[in-house]
């Protein structure tokens, strides 16, 4: 052998030493096994926690809830309070919320969608919707605080409740509102068009009927979400011990999420009863507007031929 | 389509009526931008009312809180070190758990069991805060208190962790839509050069969808930091300059709750507080969402990585 042939096969053999053995194609699937084990888990964590955390509220709430629960007055002691002023707050003011927020919605959104032409000023005006959809919502009541119930002197009232929601809301439905108006086909608008009628005729007559399962459904699921909101109410005033039903619109108020934070926040197990219970007759709440949208939507979807 | 050629214009409707609602619907359309600009002038004006007697610098620099006490303090620091602790403890739950999430909804996942799994994910986000709060101290905490020797009743480890199972669904879902917008050529030019489902994933379709992965979990940040009802029933009320999870903290927003809970008369120092709290808050997460923003926008231009 020459000492090229020897160096040759030395460098080799100490090379060769120190490569790996190859990967093989089991090594892989069982890599992607095992991820596929890991991304499975990582998805029914949060699942499973919030099943064993929703069970253990129904557990915890099931003795308290009645009748009597839902048709009482809060008290000091936790085995006979109610629940009764904090739904017919919250019912009334879901009411106050939709009066305000669904002509405004709208019409800014029949704006942007049929009379605005794209510049500075559209672009102005959804740059200002996508942004006050990210504001958190403490901040609208620190709003409402100033503006509603100072300023224009409200006091601490349902109206000021609803007028703080309503501004909450109005991105969210808003943008429900534009995606109803842009499922009616641009041929409709076109025949309107050639038949003479002008621009607010068509809406009236052709396309806002045919978008108002779009619309509905967006507001009930903005209601859905606005009646889980508490830190703006708060923040304007709404009260958390209240023993009345609210009179008028001036009046002060509660809200269910409002009597939930109320019963949490006390030391007495008791008291986290009646939280629980009445967290259950919020998700129910919540639940069936979600369902009556969804409904809603199936029912009145009417399929356009042209 | 022709959409924006049958757009009226303004100016030319022919009957008066149609002019008068053209210009009501405007003004709709204009009450976003009041909104925007009520927001900025609200917080600007009572928080400039606040600076005139506490000075910008002692409120960013000092290290207590302390202004409804007899001896006052105002620096920001506990309350913002509160936020952000919470803040991190949610993301360090909601970032791994929602990519994993992410990556097998959008690459591993038979069809039918990601169009089952992703609307009960959305589940999670429409759940009242409120709700999360309940949990999170009656049995969240107690559950820590028997793993964690020291765990206080109210603790900003137990805040964040519920915190981070609501945040999860947004890192999870825009994760996803990152990933999925990701153009199929570069996973098949992987495959073609011979890689494995995974080592595509980790080498070419998480680096490029990364932009759209950190917009997500910029988005879930800022909605940690305006999260209000979890840190409000159980962080605690106690603004504690601290990055000790166990004890309890009080976070900007709970600072507001906690003063709008108790009769402080309206004009005085301690109500311009929570505007100068509220004014940081809205400038943070103003600022995060903005380069969220962007970073999505860069996105939908040009898939730039």
């Amino acid at each position: 052998m020459t000492i090229q042939q020897a160096a040759t096969e030395e460098l080799l053999a100490v090379r060769t030493s120190h490569v790996p053995a190859p990967l093989t194609e089991r090594d892989d699937q069982l890599a992607e096994k095992a991820f596929r084990a890991i991304c499975v888990l990582a998805i029914m964590l949060p699942l499973l926690l919030l099943v064993v955390l929703f069970g253990g509220a129904l557990v915890e709430a099931l003795p308290r809830l009645s009748w009597d629960f839902i048709t009482g007055y809060p008290s000091r002691r936790p085995e006979t309070a109610g629940i009764l002023p904090a739904l017919v707050g919250s019912a009334c003011l879901m009411l106050l919320t939709a009066v305000l927020a669904i002509p405004v919605g709208l019409g800014a959104a029949i704006y942007l969608e049929e009379y605005a032409r794209p510049g500075r000023i559209t672009s102005l005006i959804e740059l200002n919707i996508s942004n006050l959809a990210g504001v958190p919502s403490i901040i609208y009541g620190l709003l409402g605080l100033e503006i509603f119930v100072r300023v224009l002197g409200l006091g601490r009232s349902l109206i000021a409740g609803a007028a703080t929601l309503s501004l909450l809301l109005l991105p969210m439905v808003i943008m429900t509102s534009r995606e109803a108006l842009r499922t009616v086909p641009v041929s409709m608008r076109e025949a309107c068009f050639a038949l003479g009628a002008d621009r607010w005729q068509t809406l009236r007559r052709v396309v806002l009927p045919m978008c108002v399962p779009g619309v509905l459904t967006g507001v009930i699921l903005s209601l859905a979400r606005a009646i889980g909101e508490t830190a703006p109410l708060i923040t304007i005033g709404a009260l958390t011990y209240v023993a009345f039903l609210p009179e008028g619109l001036d009046s002060p108020f509660t809200a269910l999420p409002i009597q939930i934070f109320n019963w949490v926040s006390r030391p007495q197990p008791g008291f986290h009863v009646d939280a629980a219970a009445g967290i259950i007759v919020l998700l129910l709440l919540m639940l069936v507007m979600n369902g009556l949208a969804i409904w809603l939507r199936k029912r009145l979807q009417r399929r356009v031929y042209w | 389509m022709g959409a924006a050629s049958i757009k009226a214009s303004l100016e030319a409707p022919r009957a008066l009526s149609e002019r008068v609602i053209a210009r009501t619907l405007q003004a709709c359309g204009w009450v976003s931008v009041l909104t925007t600009a009520g927001i900025v002038g609200v917080l600007l004006f009572e928080a400039l009312g606040f600076f005139r007697e506490v000075s910008v610098w002692s409120f960013l620099t000092e290290t207590s809180w302390t202004p409804l006490f007899a001896e006052k303090h105002f620096g920001v620091w506990p309350l913002l070190a509160g936020t952000l602790l919470t803040t991190a403890i949610a993301i360090a739950v909601a970032l791994p758990l929602g990519l994993l999430a992410a990556i097998y909804l959008a690459e591993l996942a038979p069809r039918r069991v990601a169009t089952l799994v992703k609307p009960v994910l959305e589940l999670l986000a429409g759940v009242p805060t409120v709700v999360y709060g309940y949990f999170a101290l009656t049995m969240v905490t107690p559950v820590l208190q028997q793993i964690i020797p020291g765990l206080a009743g109210f603790s900003a480890l137990s805040a964040g962790v519920v915190m981070g199972i609501m945040i999860l669904p947004i890192i999870a879902s825009l994760s996803e839509d990152a990933i999925t917008a990701v153009p199929s050529s570069l996973r098949e030019g992987a495959y073609a050069l011979g890689g494995t489902k995974l080592g595509a994933v980790f080498r070419v379709v998480l680096p490029s969808a990364s932009s759209g992965i950190i917009a997500a979990l910029i988005l879930g940040v800022s909605r940690a930091i305006g999260e209000t009802m979890i840190v409000a029933i159980a962080a605690g009320q106690q603004p504690r300059l601290t990055v000790d999870p166990r004890e309890g903290v009080q976070t900007m927003t709970a600072y507001i709750v906690q003063v709008s809970l108790g009769d402080t008369p309206t004009g005085t120092l301690e109500y311009r507080t929570i505007f100068a709290i509220g004014l940081t808050l809205f400038l943070v997460t103003l600022m995060l969402n903005a380069v969220s923003h962007r970073l999505r926008q860069r996105i939908l231009k040009g898939g730039a990585m």
